[in-house]
């Protein structure tokens, strides 16, 4: 009998064991919604299929009376808005912050301290401080998003650019390379896989703080959507919600890991 | 043709002496092989040479004039790791030099002149053997190829003067021998100074026109940190023997008996 860590499971083994636990949790969740449902028919916890079609269909399919626009359509379009123009901006602020932090001593010396310092405060704590200087809308929102992920990419892109093996700077140093041409040619092409990595490490937080940000002060998006049903219990417009913002995150990961592979083949060929 | 001179060179990190008074007068056009045991300062002495480096006694002149602070285009170097860049195939590599030289905002050509550097850059992965891999990236190529590549990189410089870190160290006997001559092939053609630290002393005897050993003279446990390593042989490959120092000279014999 071999040992457990030198068994590996086949393809079609690895598919269906990818599968049991979404199954089973699929199916916990018929069992209690059918029990809650059987004591209590208006019971509004753990409602059944049919309550939860019938709610995606209200939400996604058919105008909303009172705007006469699609509500799903509409919060998803403010959300990724927010959050894209967000991470966005936080990208680019990471990718130039935490290049020259890595690469230019007289940088690092003036500012690692300052963004690790930075990165400690709780963004959302800093939350009433936007909403206060920004106001309202949606500069507030986006700010939040930006600020909350900037340091964290500062910082793992500096780590990166540190990791930048010492020969590959001083070789290219004797091919002539001024500090500019080295940031160009070098360290710029070899870390913007490593910061899409960063994006893609961030965006969890991403959407935390834009979820929390929507519930507090907006009129629409996914989070504002969630936390007006909850005065409701409209569990049957919040399930449905969660799994599509799981959804879109998940396929803004995959999109990104995607667009990494294909625009920087050197990274996977060999090996 | 380049004169090197070694002028009484010291490296001393914190209270440990790695390297002390270290003369040396190389001939234009030598190929230098730096022997030692591990530990013994012949990759710091590389790496002042290189210019990540500074003595902290002494300076090394380059025809009279005093080594740049840094790193610049007259010193190429070969090290046994990470001297190509994974991100340019083999063909960028090789016109990377070019570029930084003719492009100093963009570091980039185009038309002409890059059609131009192209034809050098082809030209110099002909010569290394590399004509048939101008596409690929580093990763796709095996150990000796990439060390060919990382040659065919320095050398497109023109530089006076080739360093080389074990830059054979990884590779196998059959393709290190390969290597070997295609090295040889180009320090006769570019009439450049070869500087080479290896571990081999067979390869630093075939390749070298000279191999200088460093050493630690003093290796009583007391006396390690406070004495560092130095030049203990200095042996012209055609037979002569050149002890740098009368003094050591008279150690070696004391030693010997």
């Amino acid at each position: 009998m071999r040992r457990l860590i030198n068994r590996q499971p086949d393809v079609v083994v690895r598919f269906g064991l990818m599968l049991i636990p979404f199954i089973a949790v699929v199916i916990a969740y018929m069992i209690a919604s059918e029990a809650r449902l059987s004591a209590n028919p208006n019971d509004k916890l753990l409602p059944g299929w049919s309550t939860i079609a019938a709610a995606i269909e209200r939400m996604a399919f058919l105008p909303d009376q009172r705007t006469g626009s699609y509500l799903l359509l509409q919060d998803t379009i403010s959300s990724l808005t927010r959050l894209g123009i967000g991470v966005a901006v936080a990208t680019l602020i990471g990718g130039i912050f935490g290049v020259l932090q890595g690469l230019i001593p007289y940088f690092r010396a003036t500012f690692s301290a300052f963004t690790g310092v930075l990165s400690m405060i709780p963004p959302l704590a800093v939350l009433p401080i936007l909403f206060i200087v920004f106001g309202l809308g949606e500069l507030a929102k986006v700010v939040l998003v930006a600020v909350g992920i900037a340091p964290f990419i500062i910082r793992d892109l500096a780590l990166r650019t540190e990791e930048i093996p010492h020969e590959e700077i001083i070789k290219a140093q004797t091919l002539g390379a001024s500090t500019w041409q080295i940031i160009l040619r070098i360290v710029v092409p070899q870390m913007l896989p490593r910061l899409i990595d960063g994006v893609r490490l961030s965006l969890g937080a991403a959407w935390l703080f834009l979820i929390a940000a929507e519930a507090i002060a907006s009129d629409s998006g996914l989070g504002y959507r969630i936390f007006l049903m909850r005065r409701y219990l409209a569990m049957d417009v919040i399930l449905p919600y969660v799994a599509w913002i799981t959804l879109l995150a998940f396929t803004l990961d995959f999109a990104l890991r995607l667009f990494q592979r294909i625009a920087f083949r050197w990274m996977y060929r060999g090996n | 043709m380049t004169r090197v001179t070694v002028e009484n060179v010291w490296k001393v990190y914190g209270d440990q002496t790695v390297l002390e008074s270290v003369h040396l007068e190389i001939e234009p056009g030598s190929f230098i092989a730096l022997v030692g045991p591990s530990g013994c300062g012949k990759s710091t002495f590389l790496r002042m040479m290189l210019g990540d480096e500074a003595p902290s006694r002494g300076r090394i002149l380059l025809d009279g004039v005093e080594l740049d602070a840094e790193p610049s285009p007259d010193r190429g170097v070969v090290f046994q790791k990470y001297s190509v860049f994974p991100h340019l195939t083999a063909l960028q590599n090789v016109m990377l030099g070019l570029e930084f030289a003719a492009s100093p905002v963009m570091a980039r050509l185009f038309g002409k002149a890059k059609r131009k550097a192209k034809t050098e850059a082809l030209d110099m992965l002909n010569c290394v053997g590399l004509g048939h891999a101008v596409r690929k990236y580093p990763s796709e190529l095996s150990g000796g190829m990439q060390q060919r590549l990382a040659i065919a990189q320095a050398l497109i410089k023109k530089p006076k003067i080739l360093l080389l870190d074990e830059p054979f160290g990884a590779l196998d006997p059959g393709i290190r021998a390969e290597v070997h001559e295609i090295l040889l092939r180009l320090w006769r053609e570019e009439g450049m100074t070869v500087f080479m630290v290896t571990h081999d002393l067979s390869e630093a005897f075939k390749l070298g026109t000279r191999v200088i050993a460093f050493d630690r003279v003093r290796t009583r446990p007391e006396e390690m940190k406070a004495y560092g390593a130095t030049v203990t042989f200095d042996l012209k490959v055609d037979g002569k023997s050149v002890p740098p120092r009368p003094e050591l000279r008279e150690q070696l014999a004391a030693a010997a008996q």
